[in-house]
């Protein structure tokens, strides 16, 4: 069925302009010109034409000195650039002097994928290899004790900490980072149809429906963007992915129900007249103790376009991460696609750290693609290693490239998903920026039972599989959706916060067959409405003149939640609601923090029902709701919030 | 005489500063840059503008000239990060304005008779992602071949043929769509 595509072409050829022939001389002799003043500043780097041995040892000495005080002159303008940064920003200077050398470095490799020699890489994977040894060698494990539930394992906890690090590894966050500049980022589309939710009158409107959503790569975006010394595009600044980046301690969930929301309605830090509903839905948390051993197939993309930095060797280094967090009775394997072929560590006991640290260290990127069948060959490998009770997952970790044996897209997706039934789930690992293609990761990873994350920087890595490896391997409900039906008796107008690429049709609501976003073990997912109550000062909307006026019947209810989800692997969707009542629930830190951060996100895309409320409001409520903030994620928050508050400035 | 000198060749005298290399190289690839600036963009003016800034940073862009790759994928390669650039800018501006997203320059701007041609092409290309856009852009010109595209696009060649299978699985879709109107 090429026809369509020669049709295409055919079309395309015949829709093609020929180029306006005037612009075209202009554009030639005004390149001519630019040609000729680049050649004129070029002038030092062209060839020497003095001939003889002296004459060009002292042409070299000269040029080598040209070239020196000009790099001597580039350092100390950058000392000074620094030195100034310091003094304006005198809070974040430990922050921000570290992070700035590492991103040269990173910089210059990825700049120039094709002129990194396998050595360069190499020496420059370990350097940043180096501080992170120590981190990873003995991190305590502390554990909550619960009963153990069949297939999902569900379980009571005390929160959603999983592991906790000694005081000394949760500092250095800001300086492992290398800072993906946003620049690499060709998925633009990322940054579209994100027009902030409108406010709506409860009379004309009182439905709100939407996905849940515990993605965190808008946090990533706007973290890098500060970090650079820019705010963040507006667009580029996703609510709800900000709020939820953070991990809160919700009530845990009691019996076999996967999650339970708790829902709190409290005055609005940024207005008086209105109130915020906050909804916490905290996932349950399976017990690690008691957790079943996992197999799993690490399926590695290993061709050319892998050796940037922050690609395969990041992937090694992430991956050593995650082996301190495994336990002695899980197994490892990796198979590697595209480039070199095939199964590169044979099934091995996780104990055997050395042998599993050899394979991984071997691993190059290079090569054309081979197109094995490196999909088949990992669940092959996957399926030889079940035993009953055991949870087997393959891992694929690419920058993008997806040719693992199917070529076709949709028979990927049908094979991953019938992979998934027989019991072996899949999880995305994303590395790298411009060529990742985040729509087939997700989509592959949902068929998979599995998330797609999106690893840029160590810590990032260190969150997705040291700290949160629980809920990225084990999930616990999928198709979780949100409605919320506020009474117009009792809230005369509301916005939901964020979410606007997540929102649904109402009807989608009890539609099983419309996809909706999942959840892993132990995640968070936080949803906030600012709601204004009848008779309000704060009431935007005033009343219409021939609409009916809703009148109280008595209840007091301000809304009903209604939640949706399913069970791993089941088809048929279960209902949670509950009555929303004002003055319901207790402001808790993660309350606040929560409420800090959603703050944070409306200033850097414009504030628009924030009214006065500013940055310093932000970073005030932010660090009295720190709490313990055991991986230091809240701490970084603030300093971004210092950071955005200077620049805005 | 220039004529028959090889891009490659051409490019690296050009890089080592020689002047009529450059004019004469330009010369030779300005319609392809143009070409491939309208199929990127969707639009005649932007193409024009987009070839513009192209001829306005080849000249300190040329100097980095390696030989490594063939000249035409260098220059692939330039003009595709052009056009993400352009697009970026735009984005900025105003998300109205982005390519083949708008459909009434684009009927202005063309002729009458492929008017309608041009529209199912529209249809088409907004169909897409913009990776899918950029790789199908790419892969209809003549002497492209996967492997090349995939060097101009610094992806891999399975996932340049991966991206080609799902854009004909996405235009059957559309053509299947249309017929059942």
């Amino acid at each position: 069925m090429t026809d369509d595509l020669e049709d295409f072409k055919t079309l395309m050829n015949a829709a093609t302009p020929a180029p306006d022939a005037q612009r075209r001389v202009e554009n030639l002799q005004q390149a001519q010109k630019s040609f000729a003043r680049a050649q004129g500043l070029q002038s030092g780097a062209r060839p020497t034409v003095k001939r003889g041995p002296i004459a060009r040892l002292t042409e070299g000495a000269k040029s080598m000195l040209n070239v020196l005080t000009h790099r001597g002159a580039l350092t100390a303008t950058t000392a000074i650039a620094a030195v100034a940064l310091v003094a304006i920003l005198p809070q974040t200077r430990d922050y921000v002097l570290e992070p700035n050398s590492r991103i040269e470095s990173r910089s210059t490799t990825s700049q120039a994928p094709h002129s990194v020699t396998e050595l360069e890489a190499d020496s420059l994977e370990e350097t940043a290899a180096a501080p992170l040894e120590k981190p990873v060698v003995d991190v305590p494990v502390v554990v909550s004790r619960t009963a153990k539930r069949q297939e999902g394992f569900t379980a009571e906890s005390d929160g959603p900490v999983l592991f906790e690090i000694a005081p000394n590894t949760a500092e250095p966050f800001l300086g492992g980072r290398v800072l993906g500049a946003i620049g690499d980022n060709q998925n633009t589309e990322a940054f579209s149809n994100t027009a902030t939710n409108p406010l709506n009158v409860t009379a004309e409107d009182p439905v709100s429906t939407f996905s849940i959503d515990v993605d965190t790569a808008s946090y990533s975006i706007v973290r890098s963007s500060l970090m650079r010394g820019q705010l963040p595009p507006k667009d580029a600044v996703r609510v709800e992915e900000m709020v939820n980046y953070f991990p809160y301690s919700y009530p845990a969930p009691e019996s076999d129900v996967p999650f339970r929301p708790s829902i709190s309605v409290t005055p609005t830090p940024w207005n008086e007249g209105t109130q915020l509903v906050h909804i916490g839905i905290q996932g349950a948390l399976p017990q690690i103790e008691d957790r079943p051993p996992l197999n799993l197939v690490f399926l590695i993309d290993t061709s050319g376009s892998m050796q940037n930095t922050d690609k395969l060797p990041l992937l090694k280094q992430s991956f050593r991460l995650m082996l301190s967090e495994l336990r002695p009775e899980d197994q490892v394997s990796i198979v590697t696609y595209a480039g070199s072929a095939g199964q590169v560590l044979e099934p091995t006991a996780a104990s055997e750290r050395s042998k599993i640290l050899n394979a991984l260290d071997q691993l190059e990127a290079g090569g054309s693609t081979a197109g094995q069948a490196g999909l088949q060959q990992a669940y092959r490998v996957a399926e030889s290693m079940v035993e009953d009770g055991e949870v087997t997952r393959v891992i694929l970790a690419t920058d993008g490239d997806f040719n693992v044996g199917l070529s076709d897209p949709d028979d990927l997706r049908d094979f991953i998903a019938q992979k998934r039934d027989s019991g072996t789930f899949l999880s995305v690992l994303g590395f790298g920026r411009g060529n990742l293609d985040d729509a087939t990761m997700q989509a592959l990873a949902q068929n998979g039972n599995g998330q797609a994350a999106y690893i840029d920087t160590l810590s990032e890595a260190r969150k997705v599989l040291v700290d949160q490896l629980t809920g990225v391997l084990f999930p616990i409900a999928n198709d979780v959706k949100i409605q919320v039906e506020f009474n117009p008796a009792q809230i005369a107008e509301y916005r939901l916060i964020g979410y606007e690429t997540r929102a649904l049709q109402r009807e989608d609501f009890a539609n099983d067959k419309v996809d909706a976003g999942d959840i892993g073990a132990g995640h968070t997912v936080t949803a906030i409405y600012e709601v204004t109550p009848v008779g309000s000062d704060a009431i935007r909307n005033g009343p219409l003149r021939y609409a009916e006026q809703a009148v109280s019947e008595g209840s007091d209810e301000i809304g009903f939640f209604k939640l949706r989800y399913k069970s791993p692997g089941v088809a048929e969707s279960q209902l949670i609601q509950h009555p929303i009542l004002p003055g319901q629930g207790a402001v808790t830190e993660d309350v606040e923090f929560s409420y800090a951060i959603a703050g944070f996100g409306q200033l850097l895309r414009g504030g628009e029902y924030l009214g006065s409320w500013s940055y310093a409001d932000a970073i005030a409520l932010a660090n009295e709701a720190k709490g313990e903030d055991p991986f230091g994620y809240r701490a970084e928050a603030i300093t971004l919030m210092r950071l955005a508050q200077t620049l805005s400035q | 005489m220039r004529m028959t000198t090889s891009d490659e060749d051409l490019a690296k005298a050009a890089a080592k500063g020689d002047a009529d290399a450059f004019a004469a190289l330009l010369a030779r690839h300005y319609d392809r840059i143009f070409r491939l600036a309208f199929r990127l963009s969707g639009r005649g003016d932007q193409a024009e503008d987009l070839t513009q800034d192209i001829c306005a940073a080849l000249p300190t862009k040329i100097v980095g000239f390696r030989a490594q790759a063939k000249f035409t994928t260098w220059l692939y390669r330039v003009v595709v990060n052009a056009a993400e650039d352009a697009r970026r800018r735009q984005a900025s501006h105003s998300r109205a304005a982005v390519g083949w997203g708008d459909v009434e320059q684009m009927r202005r701007a063309e002729a009458a008779e492929t008017a309608e041609a041009v529209d199912w092409l529209q249809r088409a290309m907004r169909a897409l992602p913009q990776e899918l856009q950029d790789t199908l852009a790419l892969t209809l010109e003549e002497e492209m071949t996967h492997s090349q595209a995939a060097d101009v696009l610094g992806v891999s060649e399975g996932t340049v043929s991966w991206r080609m299978s799902d854009i004909r699985k996405r235009l059957r879709a559309l053509r299947q769509e249309e017929l059942a109107q």
